[in-house]
């Protein structure tokens, strides 16, 4: 009962790869950051999860069910917060809670639930355009957890945001993903961010991507001092040294 | 002085930066001076006409003076016959524009979301759109006579391409991550159409309707005036007939009014439509 990639080979165009076979085995639960040079085809590997692009060989399934299509089991926030900028806060959290037969008073509970949970509650009736950008990515993922999605995938969530706030953001998916229990694949630039977050990381080589290194990751505490540690900035160095390689090969294929 | 430092704590004053003298662009305009501006627009070419008319350089017969034009005008409006003609006129705006916009609004969502509507549709469109709707008078007329009808498809016609093309292009440019997103949370087609993209585009297409509002009226005055027998625009002809200068004043002012009365209404519907996207 997992996340997992068979054979995973993915071609936007006919014979030119983004991604050759991936297998891959995520349990439910796990934290997993993928890092990877540009050209690793990364954010292609959540687009597959999401059902949004269709693989061209091989099969994702969840849960032993194939991956057909995108679907309310896997949630889905990407660096842009995507928000329906005429809906407030808290109908952009109910927008996938209004397709199911739920009633109205279900619904209100759910999302003030949420909206509770990510820290929004006084802003629930404002309009997206009127938020921060961290507030914004907030909503963006209490939406994509409304449905209580058995996997939530996030594509450089924190990509556009300024340090503090992401730092802030960091600690927050954290506590959103012990509180839940969701198994969390996200994928990020920044090395920092993943060996921080991830209790594995995946690092992607390039032309084609495939997976080049499955590190598992333990932290030495909780809180963002961690990052000053001596074993924490040893993975990080380590994980960027890999992916700085991927980078020059990257380059050097494309000069060739 | 020797006493030279590589590190300055202290930061040296700034001196002021002299006010910009040149004020192309984003010059900003109290309100008060802005409001002053618009009264002006109206009423200095207003006294102008008052005292061109006035001074009798130009005889009264071709630009009468606004008390005469006054007088016209309630005695239209005495006669019932200024009321008969603008309900009308109106009456064929409303017909002609609302049938426009129930083909071209559904026409350009369709183009702007399904694949194959673009090319079937853009390039007979494309061509439809340059072809002047006035030339298709005679033509009109020689169809459907001289009765409403052809009057009404002169409207439809002036509107219905440029309004569906501007749909589309509105319709199109909903982002496609908002699009993706929906998906991601369970909303199949028909529910994206109607929850997402309309939603989405409607501030733009009240947008396109404003000014295509503009286009429908400017036509019914010119279909008045080749064939009717009521009408603004038939009314304008008649007077013509008789030099009644001071009656073309008069109707030319009430035109005006009825259409900035419309364009201000659509614009505050589309203020509030478009909260969001202001």
């Amino acid at each position: 009962m997992s996340l997992r990639f068979e054979g995973v080979s993915m071609a936007y165009t006919p014979g030119v790869p983004v991604l050759e076979h991936i297998d891959l085995e995520i349990p439910p639960g796990e934290f997993v950051t993928i890092v990877g040079a540009s050209g690793s085809g990364k954010s292609t590997l959540l687009s597959l999860v999401a059902g949004l692009t269709r693989a061209t060989e091989g099969r994702i399934t969840l849960d032993g069910r194939p991956v057909e299509g995108p679907g309310p089991d896997r949630g889905m926030a990407f660096q842009s917060p995507s928000l329906y900028p005429w809906r407030t806060v808290e109908r952009n959290v109910a927008f996938g809670l209004e397709t199911r037969d739920m009633s109205r008073q279900a619904r209100k509970e759910r999302v003030a639930w949420l909206l509770d949970e990510v820290g929004l509650t006084e802003h629930a009736a404002k309009l997206p355009g009127s938020l921060s950008g961290g507030q914004q990515q907030r909503v963006s993922i209490a939406r994509a957890l409304a449905r209580s999605p058995r996997v939530l995938l996030l594509d450089e969530p924190f990509g556009a945001l300024d340090v503090q706030t992401k730092e802030d953001m960091q600690l927050f998916i954290r506590r959103i993903w012990r509180d839940l229990g969701t198994t969390v694949v996200m994928v990020t630039h920044d090395v920092e961010e993943a060996v921080f977050l991830g209790r594995r990381v995946l690092v992607l080589a390039s032309d084609p991507g495939r997976v080049a290194r499955d590190l598992r990751v333990e932290p030495p505490g909780e809180g963002l001092e961690v990052k000053r540690t001596a074993a924490f900035l040893a993975v990080r160095a380590q994980v960027e040294d890999l992916v700085r390689r991927e980078h020059r090969a990257h380059l050097a294929a494309a000069h060739a | 002085m020797a006493d030279t430092t590589l590190v300055s704590v202290e930061s040296p004053p700034v001196e002021r930066a002299a006010a910009p003298r040149v004020k192309l662009l984003k010059t900003g305009v109290s309100r008060r001076t802005a409001w002053l501006l618009r009264v002006a627009s109206v009423v200095v070419p207003f006294v102008l006409w008052w005292a061109v008319s006035g001074s009798g350089i130009v005889p009264d017969r071709f630009l009468p003076a606004p008390p005469e034009v006054w007088a016209a005008f309630t005695e239209m409006a005495a006669s019932g016959d200024l009321q008969s003609d603008l309900l009308a006129s109106l009456g064929r705006i409303g017909a002609g524009f609302a049938l426009a916009v129930l083909i071209s609004v559904p026409l350009g969502f369709l183009m702007g979301t399904v694949s194959w509507a673009q090319p079937l549709f853009e390039p007979i469109i494309g061509i439809l759109r340059y072809l002047p709707a006035s030339a298709f008078i005679p033509l009109l007329i020689i169809w459907l006579g001289i009765g409403e009808t052809s009057k009404i498809a002169l409207l439809v016609l002036g509107v219905v391409f440029f309004n569906t093309l501007m749909t589309a292009d509105v319709v199109r440019q909903v982002p496609r991550r908002l699009l993706d997103v929906s998906a991601t949370l369970g909303a199949g087609r028909a529910r994206v159409a109607a929850r997402v993209v309309f939603p989405h585009a409607l501030p733009g297409i009240l947008d396109a309707l404003r000014v295509n509002a503009a286009v429908a009226y400017n036509l019914v005055v010119v279909a008045e005036l080749i064939a009717a027998t009521s009408g603004l625009g038939y009314r304008i002809t008649r007077a013509q007939r008789f030099l009644q200068t001071d009656k073309i004043f008069a109707i030319l002012i009430v035109i005006g009014l009825i259409g900035l009365t419309i364009d201000v209404t659509l614009r505050v519907v589309r203020a509030r439509v478009g909260r969001w996207s202001a």
